[in-house]
């Protein structure tokens, strides 16, 4: 059976890095979910283009990040900042589709 | 100073007041820190967090007495015991109405506080015919995501700065300036000039400086505004909190690395980037934390960031709910169908306006990125944003959007004394003028010192 992300998350959020990118990160549990997530790469640039249903191409980066456990996804802000139609200046709240990922 | 040759260099103690100045911090973690004997006191004042309206019209995000008063605490002990006190980044985004502004508090504690010391004010503000020259000679490239610059964007941008480096602070603290105040600058700037100036390792003192920005907001439980000191080693640098409740933790510290970065292995700055790829993060008990094996990776040009924002009109809002379940089914024909109605109603007017609904309970967070809109809720909030040219065009276009919402007979519509509930009378709100980023761009410079500055004598 699928298990939800939660189970080898401590840390799931987002925020801004700079006004034209949202940045989000998710800290393991420990190094043996770090190291199983990293190793089957089952955070990657397709699965976070799905959740928030964007091209591949918003999305940045993906990297793996041994000294906090966690993995960073960084993808194109939607709008910059501020721009007419933001939602969320500070992109704190753009999270929530992580929560679906299992493993 | 220069390093003396073949001579471990001495510690190096920074304490880091508040992770914005003006957010505060407790005077037991300052009085904590000063009795460390550091040789700096310094802080961070900036951010583009907040978003593009403080940059464009000038104006501090934080207030002025808070600023004031994380400001006397620094100035006066700092001058008093002879610890350099270094800020930057003044009044949130750098420009030169808050670094006038910040300059104001400082002459003012100097004389409430009957003060004497020597000031280094620093500007980061670019002429438009500066960059539009530089973006002739190819020297403007976008970050990711962002347009390519262009001419009309720079004429229409109110504000254009430049994130400094350390090299105008290290002149103004040759220049024997005891507090140093920075217009837009790179946080760690502010932390990592005079170790840097002194021979320490700017691959160290960068990334300390890049910790040090946000204060405790590092340390476990974090926090944005408390204490944190930093000491700087030939080889290392150690961190460790200033208030028992908290301490620095290999973990706090490494998942402050990631925190708002693209790349965490990957930290770029003015002049290069500092490289964390060879980096530990070692717990050295009693809540410290020993980094090492960071990196300072000049790049060939010496590149910085430069950032503006340009008016876009002005805004007006209303705030209301829906409790209906049968307008709440169908509440995206709705809005559409009104908004298509209110566009046809002033179309005549000329009203250019544009109107955007965010509506919470559905998608009023996350917009067209959200999964889960189709969800069921019970109530929704609405606010309506009504933007325009002028601010009469704004609330025109807002007032006659509100009133079709209320009295819209929508398909299956049984409730038909009023669509809204609304909590104020007023209703409108008007919210002045609007501003979008219009530079967030790379700009090579061949003097990375060749920002304007004066000295004050108090």
């Amino acid at each position: 059976m699928k298990r939800n992300i939660l189970e080898a998350a401590k840390v799931i959020r987002s925020k801004n890095s700079g006004p034209y990118e949202l940045t989000l990160d998710i800290m393991f549990k420990d190094r043996e979910f770090y190291e199983l997530f990293k190793k089957r790469r089952i955070i990657n640039a397709a699965l976070i283009s799905r959740l928030y249903r964007v091209p591949k191409s918003d999305i940045l980066r993906v990297v793996y990040f041994e000294p906090s456990h966690a993995v960073k996804v960084t993808l194109r802000r939607r709008i910059p900042s501020g721009a007419p139609g933001e939602t969320d200046i500070y992109g704190a709240q753009q999270h929530a589709p992580l929560f679906d990922i299992t493993f | 100073m220069d390093k003396p040759r073949g001579k471990t260099l001495p510690e190096f103690r920074i304490l880091s007041t508040t992770a914005i100045l003006g957010y505060g911090f407790p005077e037991s973690s300052f009085r904590n820190g000063l009795r460390r004997k550091p040789h700096l006191i310094a802080a961070d004042a900036g951010s583009t967090d907040p978003g593009p309206y403080y940059l464009g019209v000038g104006k501090s995000f934080t207030s002025r007495a808070g600023v004031k008063r994380d400001l006397r605490y620094m100035i006066t002990e700092g001058v008093r015991r002879k610890i350099p006190v270094v800020v930057g980044s003044a009044g949130g985004s750098g420009a030169r109405p808050h670094t006038e502004w910040c300059l104001e508090i400082i002459r003012e504690i100097a004389r409430e506080e009957k003060l004497h010391f020597r000031l280094g004010v620093v500007y980061a503000d670019f002429k438009k015919e500066t960059v539009l020259r530089a973006m002739r000679r190819g020297r403007v490239k976008p970050l990711a995501f962002v347009p390519n610059l262009t001419r009309e964007a720079v004429l229409e941008t109110e504000y254009i700065v430049g994130q400094m480096g350390i090299e105008p602070i290290i002149r103004l603290l040759k220049k024997k300036c005891d507090v140093v105040l920075a217009g837009r600058c790179y946080d760690p700037a502010v932390f990592a000039a005079l170790p840097i100036m002194r021979g320490y390792n700017p691959g160290l003192a960068l990334h300390l400086g890049k910790i040090l920005e946000c204060a405790a907001i590092a340390a476990t439980p974090g926090s944005g505004s408390d204490c944190a000191l930093g000491t700087l080693r030939q080889d290392s640098f150690i961190l460790e909190a200033l208030s028992p409740a908290r301490r620095f933790t290999p973990e706090s510290t490494a998942a402050h690395t990631l925190y708002e970065k693209t790349d965490p292995y990957h930290l770029p700055g003015p002049g290069g980037e500092i490289d964390l790829t060879g980096c530990s993060f070692t717990d050295i008990g009693g809540g410290r934390v020993e980094v090492r094996g960071s990196r300072f990776v000049p790049t060939e040009k010496y590149f910085i960031k430069l950032e503006g924002a340009r008016p876009t009109g002005y805004r007006a809002i209303t705030i209301a709910g829906v409790r209906d379940p049968i307008m709440i089914a169908g509440i995206d024909a709705i809005l559409k169908s009104v908004e298509g109605q209110v566009r046809a109603m002033l179309k005549k007017e000329g009203n250019r306006g544009r109107v955007f609904f965010h509506v919470y309970g559905k998608d009023g967070v996350m917009g067209e990125l959200e999964p889960h809109r189709d969800a069921p809720a019970h109530e929704l909030g609405i606010l309506i944003e009504a933007l325009g040219r002028t601010p009469e065009e704004a609330e025109a276009l807002l007032s006659v959007t509100r009133s079709t919402l209320l009295h819209y007979g929508y398909p299956g519509r049984i409730s038909t004394a009023g669509n809204l509930a609304f909590p104020f009378s007023p209703s409108d709100i008007t919210m002045g003028r609007m501003y979008e980023f219009s530079l967030y761009h790379l700009m090579e410079l061949d003097d990375p010192d060749g920002f304007p500055s004066k000295v004050h004598v108090f």
